[in-house]
């Protein structure tokens, strides 16, 4: 029995899912913010797993790239996050209604 | 311990620690298993002998970016706990369903070989030379511009923060 790449697939597609349901489902921004992070992390998972498949290396470039896109997007993002905890005292996201009708 | 045993143990620890940071209340536990998560993956990048992203992904991903996680977390305070009431009325049982359809979605494509048909699955470690002298040279013939482009971003990344982050001048606390 050896390894298909398809299960690497499945293991990443079930970690995006979780992901995404963790972003609808929470309210701590910090937990959202890191529940992006992993539907990132699925995605370089898929992104090695069709680099083996097809050859090249362009997918593990393409993983060094999310790497670059996802450390500058951390920063910022918790940056934003302790703007508005200054403003709210809160980390709730429900508390950020300002846009709201 | 064969590879076949290696995938099973690290994919499902992956998964379970996904799913129990979604789960768990408290963000430094989430925090935590996110670390968990991510090293099980660098394992599965290693049985796919991708050496240099697995490293990379240890060191960028589990070291520097949850550190930072931690950090934020100290900073604003450990005890935020979450509310568990609804504000918007049945929000996670619509949520659990556009997940179910998300991951059906996913199944459904890889069942019916979509994605993967007619692509045969090559040999994982490059012959001759190592992966990171592979990699290096891609990413510094092929890929340069792109390369350069990334510190243009870390560049902008910086500054915003700074401009995000500093309080303005005579501003209290």
């Amino acid at each position: 029995m050896s390894i298909e790449p398809s299960w690497y697939l499945i293991v990443s597609a079930i970690m995006f899912t979780t992901g995404a349901v963790g972003v609808l489902i929470r309210r701590n921004i910090l937990v959202m913010f890191m529940c992006i992070e992993l539907m990132l992390n699925a995605v370089n998972l898929s992104f090695v797993t069709f680099d083996r498949m097809l050859g090249g290396l362009g997918g593990q470039v393409s993983v060094f790239f999310v790497l670059v896109v996802a450390a500058a997007e951390v920063v910022v993002g918790l940056a934003i996050i302790l703007a508005i905890f200054r403003r709210r005292s809160s980390l709730d996201a429900d508390q950020v209604n300002l846009l709201r009708w | 311990m064969t590879a076949e045993t290696a995938f099973f143990v690290t994919a499902a620890l992956a998964v379970v620690a996904g799913v129990a940071m979604v789960l768990n209340r408290n963000a430094v536990h989430c925090a935590l298993l996110l670390v968990g998560s991510q090293i099980a993956l660098a394992i599965l990048f290693l049985l796919q002998g991708a050496f240099f992203i697995a490293a990379l992904q240890i060191i960028v991903y589990a070291g520097a970016i949850m550190i930072l996680f931690i950090f934020v977390i100290m900073l604003l305070g450990v005890d935020q706990k979450e509310l568990l009431i609804e504000p918007l009325k049945s929000q996670r049982s619509i949520a659990v369903g556009l997940g179910v359809l998300l991951i059906s979605e996913a199944m459904y494509l890889l069942v019916s070989d979509f994605v993967t048909d007619g692509i045969v699955a090559s040999d994982p470690v490059v012959a001759g030379q190592g992966n990171v002298e592979e990699v290096a040279r891609v990413l510094f013939t092929k890929w340069a511009f792109p390369f350069e482009v990334t510190s243009i971003l870390l560049v902008v990344a910086v500054v915003g923060v700074m401009v995000l982050a500093k309080r303005g001048i005579g501003e209290q606390t």
